[in-house]
């Protein structure tokens, strides 16, 4: 791995050939195709793919939406839905954040109106979603929807699987910093969704929103990315010549330590969950700290190639090491932001844990 | 010691600062970052209707005869406008070469014609690799007829592809440094433009043996070296103060959107945790800001050791408030921080890049360490 970009294509390879080993949905019971595996077997499997340089599992399938309809779709659901996401089939996106809806999820307001008619009963879907990763490559979205509008802001809201194809659905690709187009606004007009597509009750949709946040956080540390990225960091700053330096030796060696304190940490939530005490609050330490860990060692890795991490382009230009490597401390800015800010994980922390 | 400006500086400063809101807009700066040359001709003459750059050049020359704190204050108003001239190279660096080390006729002939904009000179010092190491040169000089023929490589050249003429550190025959001018048509001359991370534009240029003129009569071993350094300097101290501007600006567009951002009711900027974040990083640009200062008087200092003692700690100082003061301000604004659309996301990258340039924090905080051991 050195930080290339890959195809939908490439990525749909990935998940056709570990679910033919069995291997497509780590988290994933028996019952549904899944290995079975324990928190602490998929831990190891984890670990492995990223020691491997493996691809990044695309998580809106497997891990996101997966578990919701497992735990409250209906039958019918679990057989539409879950064997296509496990086989690569469709491909799933994340409809939550909206323009005026980020930390403050609960304010979302892509309206749901309930709709009897003869073809059936459905909703009908208007407002916008934003971030949506990957969502170019989109079959399905899942989204949290308001349909109840006067009611408490976590009251109303409700989960929704939308057929990107249906009529009225818009992406549009945002610009990045770093040139990468990952991100997409998704808009809704007059969007028509059988109510088949509901998952769990009507006005619920928070709990389960709660439930797909804390569920599948074993890996949201990233420990084997990041071992994996700190020692391409060595490679890097060994070919530049920079471990020579004690200063910067110094910080290769503080980040190496925090992910050392890091693994055990996150092997102790891995140890409580195998116990069968959900992940809590504790997922919050180490959204913080693995990202946090990340982040150093994409910025070092820029450092130590230096003024040949600046040119956009470099098919052919400068040393081969450096390629790309400012482009990715650009795009892994991100990484604090996404999946609930690092501000809000410490909101969590002094609320959840500490009780402030 | 008296910090504040005089009236002719602050009408150089307003005047700059002027041009830059209405004539580099952000829409304007984008069309020029993705034409062709990744910069324009006619920002360029604006620039030397304003006199700016011949600000570097003495009266002889045809120029004004200002000093680095004049050059501070046009820096830092370009900053907020992240222009993508090459006002740094062509119009701080080279002149600050050529005064220091070119025989007069050398500089009869190009100061003149560098202050009106006629020509774009442009000093291609560093190797590949070799960017924290100014006195690392492999590029060799042989005679050839009255002149001397170059060859080598020279890595990162900002605004290499913009040049007309190039200013090339080479060795000579017994190993001393000595600076070249090269015609970037020179057939000798093979130039790669391309755009870096920040929008602007840099070369890597091959030399096979081009066509060279020695700019200076120099017969002292280290010359040569001292001006290039002398001259990197005078840049550097120049550098700081573009990023106090471009700090100084996404400061305020920060501050501005934590006052409009609404979230759980009301506006982000009243979360305590967030203004707290803000009053960090005004602590940052204001050291940041102290540091230019120093940068400015401390850069023409003729004494080397003592010079760079302060220059590092100048760019220790800017180096790590471009870091905190970038990665914060995208932070804030959430992902609307990391967008195209947002100009926060473009200081953002030249921040980033500025704090690589001329040797990133930690080669200057070993290098303060060094010189302080030293004195």
């Amino acid at each position: 791995m050195n930080g290339v970009q890959l195809a939908r294509e490439e990525h749909a390879l990935w998940q056709r050939t570990l679910h033919q080993r069995g291997w497509g949905g780590p988290g994933w019971p028996k019952e549904f195709g899944g290995p079975g595996w324990t928190p602490v077997q998929q831990y190891i499997f984890e670990e492995e793919c990223a020691a491997a340089g493996a691809p990044r599992l695309i998580p809106f399938g497997t891990r996101m939406v997966a578990p919701v309809i497992m735990a409250f779709g209906n039958r019918a659901q679990q057989q539409r839905f879950l064997p296509k996401i496990i086989s690569a089939e469709e491909w799933w996106a994340q409809g939550y954040s909206e323009p005026g809806a980020g930390s403050d999820l609960a304010s979302l307001k892509t309206r749901a109106e309930r709709v009897t008619a003869a073809g059936g009963d459905h909703y009908i879907v208007n407002g916008q979603k934003t971030w949506t990763t990957l969502g170019q490559y989109a079959d399905w979205i899942f989204c949290l929807v308001r349909t109840d509008p006067e009611a408490k802001a976590q009251r109303g809201i409700s989960f929704l699987l939308v057929d990107m194809k249906t009529a009225g659905v818009t992406v549009r690709p945002i610009a990045t910093l770093d040139g990468i187009h990952e991100v997409n606004e998704v808009w809704f007009e007059n969007v028509r969704v059988p109510v088949e597509n509901l998952v769990g009750e009507e006005n619920k949709g928070w709990t389960y929103a709660k439930f797909l946040l804390g569920h599948e956080r074993t890996n949201i540390a990233g420990v084997g990315i990041a071992k994996r990225e700190l020692a391409r960091l060595k490679r890097i700053a060994a070919t530049a010549g920079r471990l020579d330096e004690p200063l910067f030796a110094a910080r290769v060696a503080q980040v190496e330590i925090d992910l050392m304190a890091l693994e055990i940490t996150n092997l102790r939530v891995i140890s409580a969950e195998h116990a069968k005490r959900a992940p809590g609050p504790e997922a919050s330490i180490l959204k913080i700290k693995g990202t946090e860990i990340l982040q150093a060692i994409a910025e070092l890795m820029m450092q130590a190639a230096g003024m040949d991490a600046l040119p956009l382009r470099q098919e052919d230009l400068g040393p081969d090491h450096a390629a790309s490597l400012g482009v990715g401390y650009c795009n892994l800015r991100k990484l604090s932001i996404f999946g609930g800010s690092n501000e809000i994980q410490k909101n969590i922390i002094a609320q959840m844990i500490l009780g402030l | 010691m008296d910090f504040n400006l005089d009236e002719g500086q602050r009408a150089l400063a307003d005047t700059v600062r002027r041009f830059v809101a209405r004539d580099y807009g952000f829409e304007k700066r984008r069309a020029i970052r993705d034409s062709a040359s990744g910069w324009s001709r006619e920002s360029w003459q604006a620039l030397a209707d304003l006199g700016v750059l011949a600000l570097n050049i003495d009266e002889t020359h045809g120029g004004l005869g200002y000093g680095p704190l004049e050059t501070g204050l046009v820096m830092n108003a370009f900053g907020a406008g992240l222009l993508l001239e090459p006002y740094l190279a062509a119009a701080v660096i080279a002149p600050a070469l050529l005064c220091r080390l070119a025989t007069a006729d050398v500089q009869a002939e190009w100061l003149p014609r560098i202050a009106t904009g006629a020509a774009i000179v442009v000093l291609a010092h560093f190797e590949p690799g070799a960017h924290r190491a100014a006195t690392r040169i492999d590029t060799l000089a042989t005679r050839k007829g009255d002149g001397y023929a170059v060859n080598g490589h020279k890595a990162v050249v900002a605004h290499g592809g913009a040049a007309d003429q190039l200013l090339v550190s080479a060795r000579l025959d017994d190993g001393r440094v000595a600076v070249f001018l090269v015609a970037s048509g020179d057939a000798g001359v093979s130039r790669r433009d391309y755009p870096t991370l920040d929008g602007q534009r840099a070369a890597d240029i091959v030399l096979n043996d081009a066509a060279a003129t020695k700019i200076d009569a120099g017969e002292t071993q280290a010359e040569a070296q001292d001006a290039i350094e002398a001259a990197l300097d005078v840049g550097l101290a120049a550098l700081c103060f573009e990023a106090v501007g471009i700090m100084e600006a996404t400061l305020a567009a920060t501050t501005e959107y934590l006052k409009t951002r609404r979230q759980f009711g009301q506006p982000i900027g009243r979360f305590q945790a967030l203004q707290h974040r803000m009053a960090d990083m005004l602590l940052h640009l204001e050291q940041a800001r102290s540091m230019s200062y120093l940068a400015a008087r401390r850069c023409t200092e003729a004494a080397k050791n003592s010079r760079q003692h302060a220059l590092s700690a100048a760019k220790v100082t800017i180096g790590q408030a471009c870091r905190h003061i970038a990665q914060n301000a995208v932070q804030l604004h959430g992902a609307m921080g990391m967008t195209d659309e947002l100009i926060v996301s473009h200081w953002f990258k030249r921040l980033t890049a500025i704090e690589m340039n001329f040797g990133d924090t930690d080669s200057h905080l070993q290098r303060f360490v060094e010189l302080t051991r030293t004195s």
